[in-house]
Order: C-alpha cells, then structure tokens, then sequence
C-alpha cells in the first residue's frame, strides 16, 4: 500500500479530548464527529484539511481516553495516514482495528510538506525535501487485522 | 545448596528449571503481568513484545463507547455475546441523561443489554462510576484478565488484576469470542518503602510519579508496585493510583496481593482469587524506588497531568470551582477526608463546590455517616453518580477563563468544558481546603 498526501504538523502529546472534545461524544456519527476534529487544538484543521492529507505529529499522539471517536473523526476528515514519533497504546490499537494507516517514524517533516508512505516496503519518502526514512512494518499478526479491513472482519473471517 | 520457603516454592523452581533447560538454558523470570498474560493466553511463559490472544473475565463498555462497539458487533453479523455474565454496560459518563443524543445513546445500550440479556446492565438509580462500582461489587478480583472500553479500566490493577482499557471494536470483538488481543509489556517496576504523611494520599503519589516520569514516562509498558510502602496503602489508595497509570502511557498498573487485597474481595466476591506475583529474576525497564514519606501534597497544573509542583510553587491562583468526585477520587475514604476538611467550615463565596459520590453505595453510606449534611451545609453541591464535569459532560462545565481544582485524573485543555478554562489536579484533601479558602491552598 502507498499513500501520497500533504503533511499537516502538530507537536507532542495531542489528546483525545483535543482529537475529539468530550461535548462531541453524543454521537457516534462520523461525519458529524469530523466536523469538530482537532477544535480544541487547531480550529483551522476542519477548513483545510483534504482528502489524502497526513497528519504528522511528535510524541504520545492520542494519549488520554478510549475513545474510538478520535480515530473515527481523523478519518472521516479524509486524512490518508497519521505519522508520529510515538502513540498512546488505545490509540494505536483503534487506529489498527478500525483501518486507519498509522506508523511510528521519527522523520524530518515540515507544515505543508508532501510525504509518500510505501507501507510495504516500510519507507517514508518526503517528496518536499527529496529525503528517505525507514520504519519498521507492522508485525504479521497485525498486518492480517489490516489486511482483513479490521478486527471484526477479522474474527468474521477465521 | 538451594533452600525453599515452602513446598510451593520447591515446585516453583523446578517448574523453572525445566523451562530454563527448555529455552537452552536461558530464563528470564516474568513481571506480576506477564505472568497474567501467560495464564490467560495458555502459554507456559510470555515476553515482551509478543502478541497473544488471551481469555477475558470480564468486558465492560460504557455509555459513550458501548454504543459505537454495538453498531460493530451488530455490523459484524454477531448475534449472540460469549458470556452474558461477562459483558457488563455502564451508563455513567452522559447519565443522567443529559441531552437528548445522550438520551439516544443509553437507550441503544439498554435495548441491546434487554436483547442480548446481559447480567450486568447497570442504568440510573444502580449505576455508578464504572470503575468505582466494578471493584464495589465484587466484579473483579486478583488473577483476572479484564478489558473495558474505557482507558481508566487499569483501575483494577489495584487488586492484582490485569485490567486495562481498549477501543470499542476491541470491546466489539471481545463480546463475540471472549479473547482480545494483546501485546505483551516490559514493565517499570516502583519500589516503594516508608508511609504517606498526613493529608498525602495516594493522588498525590502518582502525581508525584507523573512529575518524575512524564505522560509518555510508561509508554505500552506495565507499572509495577511492590517493596514494603504497598502494605500501608489503604485498597482506596491503590485504586486511585492504578486509576491513573494511564496517564503515565503505561498499558496497566499492578498492585501485589496482600492481606487487604484479599479482605477487600472477600467481602464481595465468592469466587477464588489467584494470586499472582512477579518472578524473582524478573526483568525490568526500569526499577523507581519511592520514600513514601517524603511525598508531598501535589497539584497537576494545566494543561497535563505531568505538571506537578507542590505548594513552594503554587502562589496564590485564584479558583472559581471545586469538584470533588470521579473514578479517582470519588469512593468513601476521599469524602470522608474532604468532609473532615470542610466540617463547620464554609465554601468561599465565589466558588462552587460539586461533591459528587462515585456509587449508589458510596451516596448512601456517605448519607448515613453524616457527609452529606456536612457537605450541604458548608455550601457544597451533592450529586447523583456521574462522570459528569470530569470529562467536561455536564454537572458542572466550566466558562471560559475559569479555574477548577478537581480530584479527576485530566486536566487536558477542554477537559471540562471552555478551551481557554484551567483544570488543576488534587487530592481531596487539598480539594477541600481550595474550596475554603478560594484559592488553591494546602491541607494542614
Ligand atoms: S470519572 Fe472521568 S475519568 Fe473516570 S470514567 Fe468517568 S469520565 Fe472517565
């Protein structure tokens, strides 16, 4: 799988309460949950984010709540992947089971940059600086719930 | 020549050795969690970084995470839970009700539990904060493996549980099959030694923890607590400590099994606890070791849980709300410690005070030991069990540029309600005392 998007950057320790406030919680609705992605931390997100976007952030990306709204809403804003230098552990497993990409890469990425993501070959291209990281691919058990289209498709599948 | 404390000890080290000759020759004990995992995944030895499919005791979701698990259990073509006694729903964080999508989703909770005829439904009027109420009814003991699609499920760790908090679809799956998946942590182990002093409790501790170690400072590991300071820890103490190893990243904090641990079962469980306990050669990341008695009170400042100080820091701010409650800080011990604060004493004038009981149990008892009149009549306002203000709800959301001293476990921005409000984190003690004096103040 390959994405190829335009970064939108943030720093350490984005929250879930930020990803998604608490007052958004009543529903379950996608869509309506995008339209308040980031509020708390980046009023601007909803506006200029577009599809194919990648979201590249530091360290702790997600910490906080359970939340599965906070996936949720990252994704149905179109963003294509998010890429950080670590994440909350909840985080990173609902991103894995509902079938948002996300890698842990520490990369020298820039606002406004465009990355290609080679999630195969486990490269980072940043096409604004013409640089190469590598990271580590997923381990195969958790490549199968990705390539299944996520956990429950999964379990149904076995 | 080797001596055994007992025969179990003998058996312990042969079991050992056999593994050790297994493995070439090489073993590396276990930690507390990972001899869990180990059991609930079937294998005779875990290490870090591997991934199991371990046996859940226990799946709990609550009104905010349960319905989104639903539409996927549903979505999935599932048609029945694995074990009606081992799924439990919760509504807490919005109930009661406070808005009509709230309304909506509790009743979607509430058809699905009817439906499926789950055992453990708990709606208004029994309902209290999840994981307050599951260690109050006897729902989990030592040895279980427990998920809750909610992140403060590490609560449990107190009771030498594994318990650790997961997404809806984790929560979805699990109420299919009975089995999640984990990968197994490295874990950081706190030595603790010494006692708390007066008016230091068990926030104030992991506070203190947070400070040294930061929000990432136990990233997908486990926290171990062991050393002689465990004993002198109240089981209240313990609960509000685990309850915010997630705030340290960790995946679950763990406590050893002692005799407070298995009175405190014993009194609401008639199943048999098992016991677990790290190896003596286990590997750790980290060893931490902590002198109790030099704690301090601590205040976790805006805008995360990691600002610590203590009061040769804290000058003079200027408060606009209290709460006193939440899955940390809202049992029977933390009112009672406020109470004793605020008996015959007034809330300053520009503040309000939320009190707020954890549990239907909680309330009661509360009421019948007199907290209630004390609270009331120093100006305090009591509420039925909810999450409420603690995740910025209702019951209490704060306008923009207030501050709030709370006994939660978050004070990220927007916590409790306005961006630009300001949340500080505290133990009851200096709750109560905030209260009084209209500024954040100390407990003497
Ligand atoms: S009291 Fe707060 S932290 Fe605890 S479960 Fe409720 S919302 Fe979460």
């Amino acid at each position: 799988m390959k994405l190829t998007g335009k970064v939108i950057k943030y720093g350490d320790n984005v929250d879930t309460d930020v990803i998604i406030p608490a007052r958004y919680l009543n529903t379950s609705d996608p869509g309506e949950l995008a339209a308040h992605c980031m509020e708390d931390l980046d009023r601007t997100f909803v506006e200029r984010v577009q599809k194919g976007d990648i979201i590249v952030a530091g360290n702790n990306f997600g910490c906080g709540s359970s939340r599965e709204h906070a996936p949720i809403a990252i994704k149905a804003s179109g963003v294509g992947a998010v890429v950080a230098k670590s994440f909350a552990r909840i985080f990173y497993r609902n991103a894995i089971n509902i079938g948002l990409p996300i890698l842990e890469c520490d990369a020298e990425i820039d606002e406004g940059d465009r990355v290609e993501i080679d999630f195969d070959r486990g490269e980072l291209h940043n096409l604004t600086k013409n640089t190469v990281t590598a990271f580590a691919p997923f381990p195969d058990f958790l490549q199968n719930i990705i390539a299944s289209g996520g956990l429950m498709s999964s379990i149904k599948g076995e | 020549m080797k001596t055994y404390h007992s025969a179990r000890d003998k058996l312990n080290h042969t079991k050992k050795c056999r593994a050790q000759r297994r493995n070439g020759g090489f073993y590396m004990g276990m930690t507390m969690t990972q001899k869990i995992l180990a059991a609930k995944s079937g294998n005779e030895k875990v290490e870090a970084g591997q991934i199991i499919m371990a046996d859940v005791d226990l799946v709990m979701g609550n009104d905010v995470t349960a319905p989104v698990a639903i539409n996927e259990f549903c979505r999935a073509g599932c048609d029945r839970v694995y074990d009606r006694a081992k799924v439990v729903f919760v509504l807490d964080h919005f109930a009661p009700n406070k808005d009509i999508k709230a309304a909506q989703q509790c009743k979607q909770v509430r058809e699905f539990a009817g439906e499926k005829g789950i055992l453990n439904f708990f709606d208004v009027g029994e309902m209290g904060i999840e994981h307050a109420l599951l260690p109050e009814k006897g729902m989990v003991i030592p040895g279980d493996l427990v998920i809750g699609a909610d992140s403060h499920t590490c609560t449990y760790g107190a009771l030498g549980a594994f318990s650790t908090g997961v997404g809806s679809t984790d929560m979805a799956a699990a109420m299919a099959t009975g089995k999640v998946w984990l990968k197994v942590p490295s874990a950081i182990k706190f030595n603790l030694t010494g006692k708390l002093p007066k008016n230091v409790y068990g926030k104030d501790l992991i506070l203190h923890i947070l400070g040294m170690i930061g929000v990432d400072g136990a990233l997908y590991k486990s926290m171990e607590f062991s050393g002689d300071g465990v004993e002198s820890l109240s089981i209240s103490d313990r609960l509000c400590i685990a309850n915010m190893a997630i705030e340290c990243g960790a995946k679950n904090g763990v406590f050893p099994v002692d005799e407070k641990t298995l009175e405190y079962v014993k009194e609401r469980s008639s199943r048999a606890p098992v016991v677990y306990g790290a190896d003596e050669d286990a590997v750790y990341d980290q060893v931490i070791d902590i002198d109790l008695s030099r704690v301090k009170q601590t205040v976790a400042f805006p805008h995360l849980p990691e600002n610590a100080r203590t009061f040769e820091d804290i000058h003079d701010i200027k408060i606009d709300q209290v709460v006193i409650g939440s899955c940390t800080n809202g049992r029977l011990e933390d009112l009672m410690v406020a109470a004793d604060i605020l008996k015959g004493k007034k809330v300053a004038k520009h503040v309000r005070c939320i009190v707020i009981p954890a549990t239907q149990k909680i309330y009661l008892d509360a009421m019948e030991m007199g907290l209630i009149k004390i609270f009331i009549e120093a100006g305090c306002a009591v509420s039925t069990p909810t999450c409420g203000p603690c995740l910025g709800g209702h019951m209490g959301i704060l306008a923009e540029g207030e501050r709030c001293v709370a006994t939660t476990n978050r004070n990220f921005v927007g916590r409790m309600g306005h961006p630009e409000s300001e949340v500080y984190l505290a133990n009851p003690a200096v709750a109560a005392a905030s209260a009084i004096a209209g500024k954040i103040a100390p407990a003497e």
